[in-house]
């Protein structure tokens, strides 16, 4: 069950593995806020379409995946209740036109193309960069993905937060397995059962030691740093920085000439919205 | 000397970004409470954001959440949803910025300071969750300002109590096991 909550990397032998943590990095970053800002739906169901493709060629095994994309849809279908609940009319404030399917602009509740169609725009939104995300997180390797960090830019220290946080996760949540399993072990009654509660105290006396003996782990990390002279020079050099290579200049190129096309939408639309109705 | 001190303080806050935003996510992940309204949760990472930052500062703290949330919502919803994310992180450095004057590891911290430090997290989190994060949402992604706005409201009242209970808590807990400062005379 809890290895199913997880996703994380695995060695595949692929080029999407092959490409440096930064290509990935760059990459995501740019198509998701371009996607974040966008409306127009062509260029979500094109970036969606890419981003499937490459889901494909990464050999990630569907059942990998499967829990964690069940509980995404399941997130994304109860946000989009919630957005026709409390504006079911949104869609026709944006087209400016209304063609009703049900009911009449003037009552609240009515079911018009262009509510359908602004809802099916979030969908999008909300899931065109999963897959995106799945291979970022399943090809890449963690200590790589610090490495790329401090590549394109971000300050090492910053950079090194990050490799700590991905090292230690795994750790942390060991910690509070343990803990957890201790507690109910003394009595601590935590599962459904309880009444919320003794489920509240419960949880208190495993947050506790688990927030302690975080604290002292910091102190401890902290001083075995210090004694490697950690944060002595203004840069350091990273053991799993890749150098770019071919590929990985295509792969930045294509992502550039993407971003522009979104771009070059807004001035098309005139707007962040792609209007089908007028 | 002084040299010395601040530069294994840098250290410490790399190292407190870091664990701490492996325990906001663990926290994040396993210990959070629905509460019937999508996407917002009652979350006891909140609470311990307060004393992380509190003890590391503005720095650790606003990053610590920034790399903890936006981890948490790449392995739950597939991509980081920025404008919450980023209001998180100013949470961290809005609760960072207190650090001197709360000064949890110079003792016992008195029942006027923590009403005090009560009164100003409602305060921030008010304005990053029901000002920043929901306004944030309508400019960047366009979402109807009813929703976003009562996701705001949910988020505030939540956070606002997880802070106030675990957070308090964990404070006054933590700080009881520093040394009193001044407790200590020098023999005549």
């Amino acid at each position: 069950m809890n290895s199913q909550l997880l996703i994380g990397y695995t060695a595949r032998d692929t080029f999407l593995n092959r490409l440096s943590g930064s290509t990935k990095l760059i990459g995501f970053v740019a198509l998701s806020i371009i996607g974040m800002v966008t409306y127009d739906t062509r260029f979500l169901l094109g970036v969606l379409l890419i981003s499937l493709i490459l889901f494909h060629f990464s050999k990630i095994k569907y059942h990998e995946v499967a829990f964690v994309l069940q509980v995404i849809v399941a997130f994304a279908i109860l946000n989009l209740v919630m957005v026709y609940v409390f504006a079911p009319s949104y869609g026709i404030t944006i087209y400016g036109t209304h063609h009703m399917i049900l009911g009449s602009p003037d009552h609240y509740f009515n079911l018009s193309w262009e509510q359908l169609f602004y809802e099916f725009n979030l969908l999008l939104k909300y899931i065109f960069a999963v897959p995106l995300a799945l291979i970022f997180l399943m090809t890449t390797n963690p200590s790589e993905f610090a490495a790329s960090l401090n590549k394109i830019g971000v300050s090492y220290r910053i950079s090194y937060s990050v490799a700590i946080a991905l090292r230690y996760i795994p750790d942390v949540q060991n910690d509070y397995r343990t803990i957890s399993l201790a507690q109910q072990a003394r009595g601590y009654e935590i599962s459904r059962k309880a009444k919320l509660m003794t489920r509240a105290k419960g949880a208190i006396q495993i947050i506790m030691p688990l927030i302690l003996s975080s604290l002292d782990r910091i102190e401890i990390i902290s001083q075995a740093m210090e004694l490697r002279r950690f944060g002595h020079n203004k840069k350091r050099t990273w053991y799993m920085a890749q150098p770019f290579k071919r590929n990985d200049y295509l792969a930045l190129i294509i992502i550039v000439l993407i971003v522009l096309v979104g771009i070059a939408l807004f001035k098309v639309n005139g707007g962040r919205f792609w209007n089908p109705f007028e | 000397m002084n040299n010395k001190n601040q530069s294994s303080n840098s250290i410490r806050t790399v190292v407190a970004t870091g664990i701490g935003a492996a325990v906001i996510f663990v926290l994040m992940k396993f210990v959070a409470i629905p509460t019937g309204i999508p996407n917002t949760q009652f979350n006891v990472a909140e609470g311990f954001l307060a004393l992380l930052a509190a003890l590391y500062g503005p720095v650790a703290g606003g990053l610590a959440v920034f790399i903890g949330h936006s981890l948490n919502d790449f392995v739950t919803y597939g991509s980081p949803w920025w404008t919450w994310v980023i209001t998180d992180g100013l949470v961290g450095v809005a609760l960072g910025l207190i650090k001197n004057r709360l000064n949890v590891t110079g003792g016992t911290v008195k029942t006027m300071k923590l009403v005090w430090f009560n009164l100003y997290q409602i305060v921030v989190n008010f304005v990053a969750w029901v000002l920043i994060a929901p306004t944030g949402d309508v400019l960047v992604y366009h979402e109807p300002a009813a929703k976003v706005y009562l996701q705001g409201v949910t988020s505030w009242i939540v956070n606002s109590v997880s802070v106030a209970i675990i957070g308090t808590i964990l404070i006054v807990l933590y700080s009881r096991t520093r040394a009193q400062h001044g407790s200590l005379k020098k023999e005549k």
